[in-house]
């Protein structure tokens, strides 16, 4: 043992001590592994546990918050809702297929080791720029990956959201999300229990795949980050298949006590946690576990990261049913071990002792640091920048507000996402309601996720983080995420029950990126409070960096909403003609500031800067109220959330982006050469507002809704059928604006074409 | 009217085409374990979509060797009705009980998305509830979709009116001339790559699918 070694396995000097005292004596190279592995901070959340612990979790819905494998939450009818988000981001980098595929494989474990059926993914995917020259290739793997995994396993990937910005050129992001149904009586936890029970492990066999993985994803990117290649674990989404169907036949019985899936840190981590959660301890033989590869050695079989594979504690006496089970579905089953009494993980391979762990001091009491904070010196500068001059648009003359739109409908950030989810099998199953492109997804459930239970309830779900937001003012980045997130819940007719996290940072060891984590996670615990929606699972993933510094906060926020009844969903397109169209919320025309970190300012200008849009969460509250309540009532057509882009695109994109293509016109009330008023009236950001179309008939009763509510709605035009009006300010036929729209994904990030 | 559906390790669409056929026909169907030697009395068997043995060495070669793809074969050789859809088309051409290959989409990527087909024949037993010459809508979903036959094979299935769904307007995987699902010599066997079972209800706001399996009853 020697500081190199240890400096290796990423453990500090102090940390070293403190294995020193824990054990009271110095730990063999096996022990040396485990505790670099589970104090890493990808598994033992040191740097972030003393904000998380700040956050709401939970609610009268909540059955299962932060803590377990996924979150659980009530859906009524019997029925149980478990999800997580959790990032890839690191391997994804490294080998963008695998990286993806496993981060997708290994999220749909974590729900259904909780005895849940996936019903749904998402993921919410980060690029560098698009003319960065490795951003085609990452898009190719990832998108491939995440397709490769998911469509095998049959479970449809069903929305989600793609982004671009320079800060993540040497850092991309990959947050994969599962959504799960289960029978409220027959959730299963990841706890051991009952001494003499048998420890088995199913699955695939173990390899030296992704040995390490969880120690990579603790550290940020350099010029050696190649040679990191074995540390990525490789798929098998068609083992994984086989393991979701024949764990879920197990779960229909009652032999499993606990179980857990083995994800980063493989054996090491199932076996720890699931002790020390269940105040037990565990021995193990390690001459029992499958092997891929000859003579591995003991430190390899606890590291390894080989996918697919899942760690049980059962009844005594069932074993041998167990293994009958796995043996039908083909998969390797073996009693690797029991259940003891103490605190303790024994670790034997034959008949030799090759590590003792106390597991409460690795888990329960793993080290928690409060770092150091500092506000960043870049903020203040950044935020007081003024609004560049937006008189000529490029010393060009008139400013031509149809060029500006055109531009951004364009912009791979806005530009349709189908070239990426039309790889992705978003309708298998037959419960996807709302497909990808509207403003969340809709899953209505049946069997054989609902076991027999009978239900007319449906899921609503999106995936969302405005991290330019988090840059300039990561606390109302934080509070923009979940708020964005209920409204698109909102739009599609659902109520926002909860949230899974997925906080993605630079290094926590940096003060400036550990005050944006702080401040980000007062946004989202305020917004998640008064929006009635706790934090139910979650994932931190730190380390986000490269010599080009840290990503922008990124807190991804994936929410899922009940509909009562799924034939009461919404779209967010028009639908026909001469339908009313109404803006609920307020659009503070005069006011430029909202134009801060918008969408316009990045494409139109190339800057991040200003301030980021304020978010009043009470009439954030009072708007999605009034939204669901008329969704309810059946008054609306459509229902579009102004996000990105601000009113104009909103408006676009309810012309072009459902089956039938139609126009808009909309007043705008100011004069031609008002600049600076017009653009922030067709390009801010702007929260708290909902675009919604409804037919005249319905008109007085929303109106008469909305007042009750206190809610601002003022009617601001009608569909036509083919031409796009704002005021005097846009005229442009919607077909055109479609063909870009469809286009430039492919063109400007795929194929690379974009003339700048 | 009795329907079974075979679930291979990797089939995906067998709970899709249960519930069709349970829910919305209100028919019986069985699960059929692919390891299974025997069929209970049955009148149709479905092959269902999905990644059966994980598309390994090629979509559908492996499956055609579980023990129960003989009594499948046998079925369909005896006169019963078959339908392969997606994977299951890929499984019916491996075990020779219709002509043809699936190859990689010419795109080489997976795409899900609602096409238009042309109901090239009304008169078999699974299109007759169509109008002649219609044309719907089904999803596809699929990387390998992009059927291949020689010149010989490909004019005795247009003489022998077995192309029964062709791609009208795009065709989305460079199919030989748009074929999209075909029939055996005897017309009892079908093989389609669109997801009839995903276009059955109205919930999901299509139900061209539900034509077909109408046609059946």
């Amino acid at each position: 043992m020697n500081l190199e070694i240890i400096k290796q396995h990423g453990l500090t000097p102090d940390e070293y001590e403190n294995i020193l005292k824990i054990l009271g004596r110095e730990p063999n190279m096996v022990e040396l592994g485990i505790f670099s592995v589970m104090w890493s901070e990808h598994c033992s959340y040191k740097s972030s546990r003393v904000y998380l612990k700040k956050l709401p979790t939970q609610g009268k819905q909540v059955i299962c918050g932060p803590g377990e494998n996924a979150g659980v939450v009530d859906i009524g009818d019997g029925l149980v809702v478990v999800f997580k988000m959790e990032s890839h981001n690191h391997p994804s980098m490294i080998e963008p297929y695998q990286g993806a595929a496993t981060g997708v494989g290994g999220i749909m474990r974590d729900v259904f080791t909780m005895g849940a059926r996936p019903v749904a993914l998402l993921n919410s995917l980060r690029f560098g720029a698009p003319d960065h020259p490795k951003t085609s290739f990452l898009v190719n793997g990832v998108v491939a990956g995440i397709a490769g995994y998911g469509n095998c396993m049959g479970v449809p990937t069903v929305g989600g959201e793609v982004f671009f910005d320079e800060c993540y050129n040497g850092n991309i992001l990959v947050n994969a999300m599962c959504v799960g149904v289960a029978r409220k009586d027959r959730i299963f936890y990841a706890r051991a229990s009952g001494v003499g029970n048998p420890v088995i492990y199913v699955g695939a066999k173990t390899g030296r795949d992704g040995i390490h993985g969880a120690t990579m994803a603790s550290d940020v990117f350099t010029d050696e980050t190649e040679e990191k290649r074995p540390t990525v674990q490789v798929g098998d989404p068609f083992t994984e298949k086989l393991l979701m169907e024949a764990c879920l036949e197990l779960m229909k019985g009652n032999e499993i006590v606990g179980i857990q899936d083995m994800g980063a840190a493989g054996l090491t981590c199932s076996s720890l946690e699931m002790a020390g959660k269940g105040g037990v301890g565990i021995e193990m033989d390690l001459a029992h576990v499958p092997l891929r590869e000859e003579k591995m050695t003991p430190y390899e079989i606890m590291l390894s990261e080989s996918q697919e594979r899942m760690f049980l504690v059962a009844r005594k006496g069932c074993e041998k049913n167990i293994l009958k089970l796995f043996n039908r579905w083909d998969l390797d089953a073996a009693v690797v071990g029991h259940v003891t009494k103490g605190n303790q993980v024994f670790i034997k391979n034959g008949g030799r002792l090759e590590g003792i762990l106390p597991t409460l001091p690795i888990t329960e009491k793993a080290p928690v640091y409060k770092r150091p904070v500092k506000k960043p010196a870049y903020l203040k500068k950044l935020q007081t920048s003024p609004i560049p001059l937006l008189t000529k648009e490029g010393g060009r003359g008139e400013v031509s507000y149809n060029d500006i739109l055109k531009k951004l409908i364009s912009s791979p950030n806005l530009a349709s996402k189908k070239w990426v989810y039309q790889q992705y099998d978003y309708m298998v199953g037959t419960n996807t309601v709302v497909l990808p492109g509207s403003d969340a997804a809709v899953v209505r459930l049946k069997d054989p996720h609902t076991e027999g239970k009978m239900t007319r309830k449906g899921l609503a779900m999106t995936a969302d983080c405005n991290s330019r937001y988090g840059y300039l003012n990561p606390k109302r980045g934080g509070m923009i995420a979940v708020a964005e997130a209920a409204r698109n819940i909102t739009c599609s007719g659902g109520r926002p029950l909860a949230v899974t996290d997925c906080l993605n940072f630079g290094s926590p060891e940096n003060p400036e990126v550990m005050w944006q984590f702080r401040e980000a996670l007062k946004g989202i615990g305020e917004a998640c409070q008064a929006l009635g929606t706790p934090i139910v699972s979650g994932n931190v993933s730190f380390y986000n960096e490269s010599k080009d510094g840290a990503i922008f906060p990124t807190p991804t926020i994936g929410m899922v909403g009940l509909l009562d009844d799924v034939d009461q969903h919404c779209t967010q397109w028009f639908k026909k003609e001469g339908d009313l169209i109404v803006l609920i919320g307020e659009t503070k025309s005069a006011d430029p500031v909202d134009l801060g970190g918008s969408e316009y300012l990045k494409e139109i200008h190339h800057l991040v800067q200003g301030q980021a849009p304020v978010l009043n969460l009470k009439k954030e509250k009072a708007v999605q109220s009034l939204c669901l309540e008329a969704i309810k009532k059946g008054w609306i057509c459509s229902a579009h959330d102004c996000s990105e882009g601000g009113l104009a695109v909103a408006l676009t994109e309810s012309c072009i982006t459902g089956p039938r293509v139609l126009g808009a016109e909309v007043a705008a009330d100011s004069k031609k050469d008002e600049i600076l008023k017009n653009t922030a009236f067709l390009f801010a950001e702007t929260q708290s507002r909902i675009l919604i179309s409804l037919q005249e008939k319905d008109l007085q009763s929303f109106l008469k809704l909305a007042k009750l509510k206190k809610c601002p709605a003022q009617v601001i035009g009608y569909v036509v059928r083919d031409r796009i009006k704002i005021g005097q300010l846009v005229d442009l036929p919607p077909e055109e604006l479609k063909i870009l729209w469809e286009s430039s994904f492919k063109q400007k990030v795929i194929e690379r074409l974009c003339a700048e | 009217m009795n329907f079974g559906i075979v679930t291979f390790p990797g089939s995906n669409c067998d709970w899709d085409c249960y519930h069709v056929v349970t829910k919305v026909l209100k028919k019986k169907a069985y699960f059929l374990w692919h390891k299974d030697t025997k069929l209970p009395a049955l009148d149709c068997v479905i092959l269902p979509g999905g990644f059966s043995y994980g598309d390994y060495l090629r979509t559908g070669a492996i499956a055609r060797f579980s023990p129960i793809m003989n009594e499948v074969i046998r079925f369909a050789k005896s006169g019963g009705t078959v339908i392969g859809i997606c994977n299951g088309f890929q499984i019916l051409t491996e075990a020779g009980l219709l002509p043809g290959v699936l190859m990689r989409n010419t795109n080489l990527k997976f795409i899900c998305e609602n096409v238009a087909l042309h109901i090239t024949n009304n008169q078999s037993p699974f299109t007759k509830s169509y109008p002649k010459n219609a044309v719907v809508h089904m999803p596809i979903a699929h990387g390998e979709g992009n059927y291949f036959a020689d010149q010989e094979t490909l004019n005795l299935l247009d003489g022998e009116g077995r192309v029964l769904f062709r791609y009208e307007g795009i065709n989305p995987n460079g199919s030989q001339r748009n074929i999209a699902g075909i029939v055996n010599e005897k017309g009892n066997v079908l093989g389609m790559m669109p997801h009839p079972e995903r276009c059955a209800e109205s919930a999901l706001g299509n139900e061209d699918g539900l034509v077909l399996f109408r046609s059946l009853l």
